[in-house]
């Protein structure tokens, strides 16, 4: 246990150092930076113009389908790390169950090409 | 105190700190933001506790790719916030009430577990030693539970046929590009080249 959070370590400290540095940086601006707010200087604005409506408007679904489609493909491949870690070590029937799931994913990847899922317009 | 421990203490108080302010925070991207703070803390515990993988998989799965998703479905909300905010209050009795019965039952539950003799031997698969997290995952799971396995990547080619039926809408009054009928055109066929004399036009 101890060996492995000693591999640990140089990631703790990059951790450490990458927080610290970003509360620095957040707490120099607000201690020695210069403010003169003004209502013209705080106001938004787009491009110059003033703001035509709020910003919080409604997305595209099409946004929310491609995420999902990512996150379906990204437990695949996390199904895929441990048989690729103990591949030498495997069985024939852990080898097989494998190409099972992915044919049976690579189905679904047929049904969405063919569906047009993965176009943009 | 060692540094592990140093580590546990920093990782466990930015997980509850993280917890705390994603339900109190008043904006929901800013509640989405410190969820991800709280995965990466779990993250953190996990590693301290040994457990490699599952802490690399929170990384891959819950920051990188669930959070995105509650994202987008904040942004796709479009809830009115400020009247939702008189709601909550007229709510909070019940909340409150609800919340109380919760802690009870919780604390009667972790208060009255008792671990039966011999239980740890009965485990299915007891963690081995001196074999690291994703190969002692990889022995077991393709074979022994092989069944559980195939049935996990129905449920993935469900949730993707799923989410393709129920928001995949085409537009039909847009023109869209057909990449191979531009690299299989003709520039014989499609251009014809004119010898205009001076003065004549065509």
């Amino acid at each position: 246990m101890d060996a492995l959070l000693r591999e640990y370590l140089p990631i703790l400290i990059l951790l450490a150092v990458a927080a610290g540095l970003g509360l620095i940086l957040i707490l120099a601006a607000a201690v020695l930076a210069v403010r003169n707010p003004d209502p013209e200087k705080v106001s938004a604005y787009e491009c110059g113009f003033n703001a035509f409506d709020d910003a919080r408007m409604k997305f595209d679904v099409r946004f929310y389908l491609v995420s999902i489609l990512f996150i379906i493909f990204d437990l695949e491949v996390a199904f895929l790390f441990p048989w690729a870690v103990a591949f030498g070590d495997l069985s024939m029937t852990a080898f097989w169950s494998m190409m099972v799931f992915l044919a049976v994913l690579t189905i679904g990847f047929a049904y969405e090409w063919k569906k047009g899922a993965l176009e943009w317009e | 105190m060692s540094v592990a421990d140093i580590a546990f203490y920093a990782f466990a108080v930015v997980t509850v700190v993280a917890g705390l302010m994603l339900t109190i925070s008043r904006n929901p991207v800013h509640s989405v933001l410190w969820m991800i703070l709280s995965f990466l803390g779990a993250a953190g515990l996990m590693v301290l506790m040994g457990a490699e993988f599952v802490a690399m998989l929170v990384m891959i799965v819950y920051v990188g790719a669930v959070a995105v998703l509650f994202l987008f479905v904040v942004m796709m909300l479009d809830v009115d916030f400020a009247a939702l905010k008189g709601e909550i209050s007229r709510a909070m009795p019940l909340a409150l009430l609800i919340g109380v019965v919760l802690i009870i039952q919780i604390s009667l539950g972790i208060g009255a577990w008792v671990e039966a003799d011999g239980a740890l031997g009965l485990r299915d698969a007891p963690a081995p030693h001196g074999v690291d997290n994703a190969r002692a995952l990889g022995l077991i799971l393709y074979d022994k539970y092989g069944f559980l396995f195939q049935i996990a990547g129905l449920i993935l080619l469900v949730a993707m046929i799923g989410a393709i039926l129920l928001t995949l809408r085409h537009r039909k009054d847009i023109k869209r590009q057909n990449v191979l009928q531009q690299m299989w055109r003709d520039p014989a066929k499609a251009m014809e080249l004119k010898d205009v004399k001076p003065g004549q036009g065509l």
